[in-house]
């Protein structure tokens, strides 16, 4: 046979990558339509160099503090959705959900007098019935996810109206559900969780590549894993230094500095789903159906049971966000989750470059995109501007990243890397 | 036969409402050889393969395996006995490498975390094993794979779990000239490996290339099971559309009487 002329190299001897092989290849990659995070990070960038010249208070302390209290609902409930919009389903209703959840944290803490950990789990309980029942009805009973979520929005809209009884704004009085949200952990806790993170990524990333050399497979080169490393740690200590700065306009009357909880609360939700798609087999059947169902099928994969477990998991997300939601507006009323939280959250996940056809998404995406969209909606904020210009310009950007997913889909089919 | 079939099915019948798709067929494969399994377009033979691999029930009918009987009753079941399936349209993922393609469904743990250096290990090993050399990286997705490369990585991984039948479903049918040379190359090692291999395939030459004995259908009747060397191009392509070739195949009166759909629908036997 004359095939060995079409053979190209053998799999053992391929190249020993390089830093520059790297880089290359990471070049490579974006030219082929697989964009990743650079859009988000580049429009974060742009946004914030704008908003900064525009409103230099943009850059102080309390305002970046904001951010993270202002983006956190819809960054948590965006974890959750890109879980469905990996397998290229849609969750509508998730902002609701959310909603409904909040309003059962609310009532149980203001009727029943339930203890805060009582009304969570509640709260969380309820959202994995809501994720059960929706998954069931994509999966089982056959009609699209958009149909059923968009009937979910409806229904879920009217079932915070019956559980806050009408109009009536619920408080919320429990010191511990308020703390999310509104209070800080002490500086030096701060920077130990920073260190914890730091060590902790360093650990997984020199393991995982000691594991590889020792079996003699290919592994990036050594200098771009302690890059990796290096850049986790300056990024999260300026975040960290920034955050322990005082920020309160008053320091006699209240002293507030340190990192918002809800910072460390997104950063293991962020580290939990990470590990649950990237290193468990459960993650990879998720990217499976979501790439091509029928072959995840083939493959013994029961698909069923994954689509209706990425309902449940957004929907759990969606409680959990509408608890910090609740715990930052100190209430629940009619408008908890509704409003623009979903489509936030949807503009977060695809932003961040989570692709609407499934198949293609980190969870991460959920924190860039939110970053995004709290900017935006900050800046604009701090700008003067109206909430009709909010939207508008929200909604243009939604359009955008959407755009961007379309069009380096496109390009990546031309250039056959996806 | 001096050696002893690895899998005999016997009697398979299989309907799908009323249309019988497969009509008391027997069909036997051989280790270490390749059988063609060939007919025209709705003959039956990819929902033969189907039943075989447990994607169809079976109307009637059964499987021996080893010269045991079993049942298979989902693709868990054929993929526990060893056999694996090639489909036509791949069934990879375009979106995963080519380790986690290989390993889909069935991936390696090391408690809850996946053991990504094992497995990319294995998939090394078995692509080695079986002279591939066309694939630059096994972490590059499948969809920048050439069509030829992705047949080989779907072959593969159907030879990774050590498995003693592979089922082939027409796998040179979307490549060019040096890519179809390439994975009958491959077929051809892996029945000399030892294993049994079914190939599905419309392509008379790559028939008569690589094949050790050949399975005609027509209209879901196993019409003729024969030695390659035994039979003419011409031979097999009256199987094929007539079902029948001088000596071989249906006795003529079965013909005429027009073995069809018409006459299939009140055929007994398919109470299950």
């Amino acid at each position: 046979m004359t095939t060995t002329a079409h053979h190209i190299e053998p799999v053992a001897v391929a190249p020993k990558p390089t830093v520059g092989s790297h880089v290359r290849d990471y070049l490579g990659r974006v030219r082929g339509g697989d964009l990743g995070a650079l859009p988000a990070v580049l429009g974060l960038i742009v946004l914030c160099v704008f908003f900064a010249i525009m409103r230099p208070v943009f850059f102080s302390a309390g305002n970046f503090a904001n951010l993270f209290t202002q983006g956190a609902a819809i960054t948590i409930i965006a974890m959750g959705l890109i879980f469905v919009l990996l397998l290229g389903e849609i969750d509508l209703s998730a902002g609701f959900a959310s909603g409904v959840c909040a309003a059962v944290l609310a009532q149980l803490m203001a009727e029943q007098g339930s203890p805060w950990y009582v009304a969570m789990l509640a709260a969380i309980a309820t959202g994995v019935v809501i994720g059960l029942v929706l998954g069931f009805l994509v999966a089982k009973v056959g009609i699209p996810s958009f149909v059923v979520t968009l009937a979910g929005f409806l229904a879920f809209q009217g079932t915070v109206l019956l559980l806050i009884k009408g109009g009536t704004n619920v408080s919320i009085r429990d010191d511990v559900i308020l703390a999310i949200a509104n209070k800080n952990i002490v500086p030096w806790l701060g920077w130990i969780l920073t260190v914890i993170g730091v060590a902790g990524y360093a650990v997984v990333v020199l393991l995982s590549r000691r594991r590889r050399v020792a079996r003699g497979l290919v592994t990036e080169p050594f200098a771009v894993a302690i890059g990796r490393i290096a850049a986790l740690a300056v990024i999260l200590g300026i975040a960290v230094f920034v955050l322990n700065q005082e920020r309160s306009r008053n320091v006699v009357v209240v002293s507030l500095k340190g990192v918002p909880i809800v910072v460390p609360i997104i950063a293991a939700l962020l580290i939990i789903w990470t590990f649950v798609l990237r290193r468990t087999a459960y993650g990879r059947h998720v990217y499976a159906v979501g790439g091509n169902r029928e072959a995840a099928r083939r493959a013994g994969i029961n698909v069923d049971r994954i689509r209706i477990s990425v309902f449940v998991i957004c929907s759990g997300m969606a409680a959990i966000g509408g608890i910090v939601a609740a715990s930052r507006a100190n209430s629940v009323d009619a408008n908890t989750g509704g409003s623009n939280v979903l489509l936030y959250a949807v503009g977060a996940a695809v932003i961040g470059g989570t692709s609407l056809f499934g198949g293609k998404g980190r969870v991460l995406d959920a924190l860039l995109g939110g970053a995004v969209i709290a900017v935006i909606d900050n800046g604009m904020g701090l700008m003067g501007l109206s909430s009709g210009q909010k939207f508008v310009f929200t909604g243009v950007v939604l359009l955008l990243a959407a755009g961007v997913d379309a069009l380096s889909r496109r390009r990546a089919a031309a250039t056959g890397t996806r | 036969m001096s050696v002893t079939p690895l899998l005999e099915a016997r009697g398979i019948d299989k309907r799908f409402g009323p249309v019988q798709v497969l009509k008391d067929v027997d069909f036997a494969v051989t280790p270490g050889e390749v059988t063609a399994l060939v007919g025209d377009n709705g003959a039956g033979k990819s929902t033969l393969v189907k039943c075989i691999s447990g994607i169809y029930p079976i109307d009637a009918g059964e499987f021996q395996f080893d010269g045991q009987p079993v049942t298979i009753h989902g693709p868990r079941d054929a993929a526990g006995l060893g056999i694996e399936v090639v489909y036509q349209d791949l069934a990879l993922c375009d979106n995963l490498d080519i380790v986690q393609n290989m390993f889909l469904g069935r991936e390696k743990r090391s408690g809850l975390v996946l053991d990504e250096p094992t497995m990319e290990q294995m998939a090394a090993e078995t692509l080695a094993g079986l002279s591939v050399r066309t694939v630059k990286s096994l972490r590059q997705h499948v969809a920048s794979l050439s069509g030829g490369q992705r047949q080989t990585v779907a072959i593969a991984k159907a030879v990774l779990w050590n498995s003693k039948l592979v089922i082939l479903d027409e796998p040179t049918a979307a490549l060019g000239v040096a890519q179809t040379a390439q994975v009958l190359e491959l077929v051809r090692r892996l029945a000399d490996k030892g294993l049994a291999v079914v190939l599905i395939s419309h392509n008379m030459n790559d028939v008569f290339a690589v094949s050790d004995r050949i399975a005609a259908l027509y209209l879901g009747q196993m019409v003729a099971q024969v030695k390659t060397t035994d039979v003419t191009h011409a031979q097999v392509v009256e199987l094929i559309t007539a079902g029948r070739s001088g000596d071989l195949g249906l006795p003529t009166e079965k013909i005429d009487s027009g073995v069809e759909y018409a006459d299939t629908l009140t055929t007994p036997g398919a109470e299950q």
